[in-house]
């Protein structure tokens, strides 16, 4: 379903992705980990469309993505679901328009259908009563539900998912790895979730691959990176200090 | 030769900014006079820079009109001319001080907050989720802008010269004695169509430099200026002294030229 072959990306003379490849089949999520600033983001983009390649290709259901243009992009765009890191809700327009907004904007859907549909997503990830509210006046975790309110009101085929538990308490944090599962197997979605939940998230994903220095390090199921010798993979699992750091 | 390529260098990433001010420019004008243009948001932002930034132009203009009358009426009277107090004040007033100086107003007063607004939204990626919705950030964030900046600043430019005349008006005549049939009948007879044109036309050009700048520099906020709020501070800093810049610079250029008149 998603492919990236061979992926290279720098800002301003800076490589942040020197030839990443990925493949994440129909229907999985595969949870993507690794430093802070070592382009998880910018990978996610390119997926997204957002940010074009210097070299290599992001095939997302066979579409290469630096090529699709109106009506095609408009329409593969439509199957696409993305959880920014920050929520990225309007924030001039309350938590009911916020969701409603795609809806309005893109479909032909009549007033009380709108809301019919917007309640139901905002029940779905436990937002009821909190519609009219606005981003400024809800709580991290809220933003982060309103958010997913708003990209599942398409149905998506695919979701994008940055850091949806960071700078969450644990409890909340659990709530949104709960409702991403809860959601998943609903939907049955594709999906990457960038993440520093480890091992938390071992349950939500079928795969895990880590990037480092611009490359992917490691990919494989929980267990084989729970089991990997490379000690900055470990590292990362466990907690400790990379040798190759110290 | 290290300085030369220095030079060289930031010549060239210069340039590239200048050409990438003028693609946003022509993306925006092309989006303008396509449909659709979203009309509920172009209400707001004629609310948002014209009506609300109305107080301001009427406490410069007032301001400016007398200090004008104050002026003009001292040096015409060392002449013994301060007959022609009105239509001094009414030429300097529409052709120059007028577009100006609402438009540096308007800079500071919506301008600085167009461009934190859409920087705000740029780094927490509004602007992403906007273009991934499929929808255009053009349409919905810039050409609303543009076109309200269009149409408010040649009305504000109008009320700043109205206040202003008599701003003038209250100073030359209520304080210093000039009658008032004096004061408005010898400024109707050497105020022209032309010079009203004149300032019309300024006011627009400025309409377009305050919502360019601006837009581009919010919409572009980290590109050049590095994320997090201190890109958006400097974002703001930089387009309210270019806006403001270019307004003055413009200025010269269309009055020494008169390209447009
Ligand atoms: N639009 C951009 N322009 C310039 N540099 C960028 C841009 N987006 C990201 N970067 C840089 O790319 C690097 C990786 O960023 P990011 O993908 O956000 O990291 P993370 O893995 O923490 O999500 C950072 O050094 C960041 O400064
Ligand atoms: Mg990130």
């Amino acid at each position: 379903m998603i492919k990236i072959e061979n992926l290279y990306k720098s800002f301003d003379g800076l490589e942040v992705l020197r030839g990443v490849n990925l493949e994440v089949g129909k229907g999985r999520i595969l949870a993507l980990i690794g430093k802070s600033g070592c382009g998880k983001s910018v990978l996610l983009k390119h997926v997204a469309g957002l940010m074009k390649p210097d070299k290599g290709r992001v095939l997302v259901d066979g579409h290469d993505m630096c090529c699709l243009r109106g009506r095609d992009l408009f329409t593969l765009r439509n199957r696409l679901g993305f959880l920014f890191q920050s929520g990225a809700l309007f924030d001039s327009m309350s938590i009911f328009d916020n969701v409603a907004f795609p809806l309005r904007e893109k479909t032909k859907l009549r007033a009380n259908e709108i809301t019919d549909r917007v309640m139901n997503e905002l029940e779905q990830v436990g937002l009821l009563g909190a519609e009219e509210k606005f981003p400024s006046q809800l709580s991290g975790g809220m933003v982060k539900r309103a958010a997913m309110a708003r990209a599942l009101a398409g149905d998506p085929e695919i979701m994008l998912f940055d850091e949806p538990t960071t700078g969450l308490d644990p409890l909340t944090g659990q709530t949104i790895l709960d409702l991403i599962d809860s959601c998943h197997r609903r939907l049955k979605f594709t999906g990457i979730m960038v993440t520093h939940e480890v091992p938390k998230i071992f349950e939500v994903v079928d795969a895990v691959a880590m990037i480092d220095k611009g490359e992917i390090l490691l990919e494989g199921t929980a267990e084989e990176i729970l089991k990997s010798e490379n000690s900055t993979v470990k590292a990362f699992v466990t907690g400790g200090r990379p040798r190759d750091i110290e | 030769m290290d300085l030369v390529r220095k030079l060289g260098e930031s010549a060239i990433k210069a340039l590239f900014r200048l050409g990438r001010m003028g693609i946003f420019l022509a993306k925006a004008f092309a989006f303008s006079v396509t449909p659709p243009v979203k009309l509920s948001l172009l209400i707001k932002q004629i609310q948002f820079i014209g009506f609300q930034s109305i107080s301001v132009i009427f406490l410069t203009g007032a301001f400016t009109g007398m200090v004008l009358g104050y002026q003009g009426f001292n040096t015409l009277s060392r002449f013994g001319s301060d007959a022609f107090l009105g239509p001094m004040v009414g030429l300097s007033l529409i052709k120059e001080m007028g577009p100006v100086i609402s438009a540096l107003m308007v800079t500071g007063r919506a301008g600085s907050s167009i461009t934190a607004e859409i920087g705000i939204m740029r780094i927490s990626e509004q602007i992403d989720a906007l273009e991934l919705m499929g929808l255009n950030p053009y349409r919905y964030l810039i050409v609303p802008r543009l076109l309200a900046a269009i149409v408010c600043l040649p009305l504000l430019t109008a009320i700043f010269d109205v206040i202003g005349i008599f701003g003038g008006y209250l100073i030359g005549v209520k304080m210093l004695g000039l009658s008032s049939g004096v004061y408005f009948g010898e400024m109707v007879s050497y105020v022209e169509m032309g010079d009203i044109l004149e300032g019309l036309i300024k006011s627009l050009n400025f309409g377009v430099i305050i919502a360019w700048v601006c837009c581009f520099k919010g919409f572009h906020t980290g590109f050049y200026t590095g994320f997090g709020a201190e890109g958006v501070s400097k974002a703001t800093t930089q387009a309210v002294v270019l806006s403001s810049v270019l307004i003055l610079v413009w200025d010269y250029f269309l009055t020494s030229t008169r390209i447009f008149l």
